[in-house]
């Protein structure tokens, strides 16, 4: 067990628990923060690959576009969860079956 | 001796407190605790960013992620829940029919964790930023730019989404 193995199994448990996360919880920002744990684990698998195995930086350049993207998808999954408050006035997703405003 | 022994310490607390923090993020049933504890998740990977070497990228994770995405997060927390009931309680569903195929999963992402025969090099500690920030700029310049249009788009159609639209002026 080295430290390899300890941080490719963090960032196992991170994924399967994310996942879990977006599978089963039903507040609309829960499953945002699945999906948040979702993308840290794909990101630390990248930055853990390229620092063990490869020895570059391309993993960290990987990792920076995965936070960027992250970004861009918490601001708009936020505005569109705001705008299904306003108009269904509920956060639950199952709830928010129709498009129309 | 003793260096390498605290930073063992401080590597396996880092460890432990995102795994840990995370199990509350899944599985606590308030969602404003949920957030908090991503918060202690978040921190918990930049620190193993550090170990790994990529100074540039922890910092970026505390000032993307926790200084921007939480607050966002905690933000929308409060603005699609009633502020009378602050605790905002929350309902899971089919909670063990899902731990089946993610149990499934995370056995077979260990089996190959395990079983793999990994060729690891003797890892590098350097300063990453310059060199980062070179790859940027010319290997990766088309996804920069591209990853630049697409944070512009991502503001603006935020903006357009989330502001009240015009007959909501009126009350």
């Amino acid at each position: 067990m080295t430290n390899f193995h300890v941080m490719l199994a963090v960032a196992a448990i991170l994924f399967v628990l994310g996942l879990l996360c977006v599978m089963t919880r039903r507040h609309a920002i829960s499953v945002l923060m699945g999906v948040e744990l979702i993308l840290n684990s794909a990101a630390l698998n990248f930055v853990i690959f390229s620092h063990y195995t490869v020895g570059n930086l391309f993993g960290q350049g990987m990792a920076v576009f995965i936070i960027i993207i992250a970004a861009a998808e918490a601001a708009v999954a936020l505005a569109i969860f705001l705008n299904i408050y306003r108009t269904l006035s509920t956060s639950e997703i199952d709830k928010a079956t129709q498009l129309k405003g | 001796m003793i260096l390498h022994f605290l930073t063992q310490a401080v590597f396996w607390f880092l460890v432990i407190l995102t795994v840990g923090s995370a199990i509350v993020v899944v599985f606590n049933k308030r969602i404003l605790h949920s957030a908090f504890a991503l918060l202690f998740t978040l921190c918990g990977v930049a620190g193993l960013y550090v170990f790994l070497s990529a100074d540039f990228l922890a910092a970026s994770q505390m000032l993307v992620y926790v200084g921007g995405i939480l607050t966002l997060i905690i933000f929308g927390v409060f603005l699609t829940a009633r502020m009378y009931n602050m605790s905002i309680p929350e309902q899971t569903h089919q909670r063990f029919l899902a731990l089946l195929p993610v149990l499934g999963l995370g056995g077979i992402i260990f089996y190959v964790l395990n079983s793999a025969e990994w060729h690891l090099i003797t890892p590098m500690v350097a300063p990453t930023t310059e060199n980062l920030g070179k790859m940027l700029l010319t290997t990766y310049l088309v996804p920069f730019e591209v990853a630049s249009m697409l944070l512009l788009a991502a503001l603006i159609g935020a903006i357009r989404l989330a502001r009240p639209r015009k007959e909501d002026h009126d009350d």
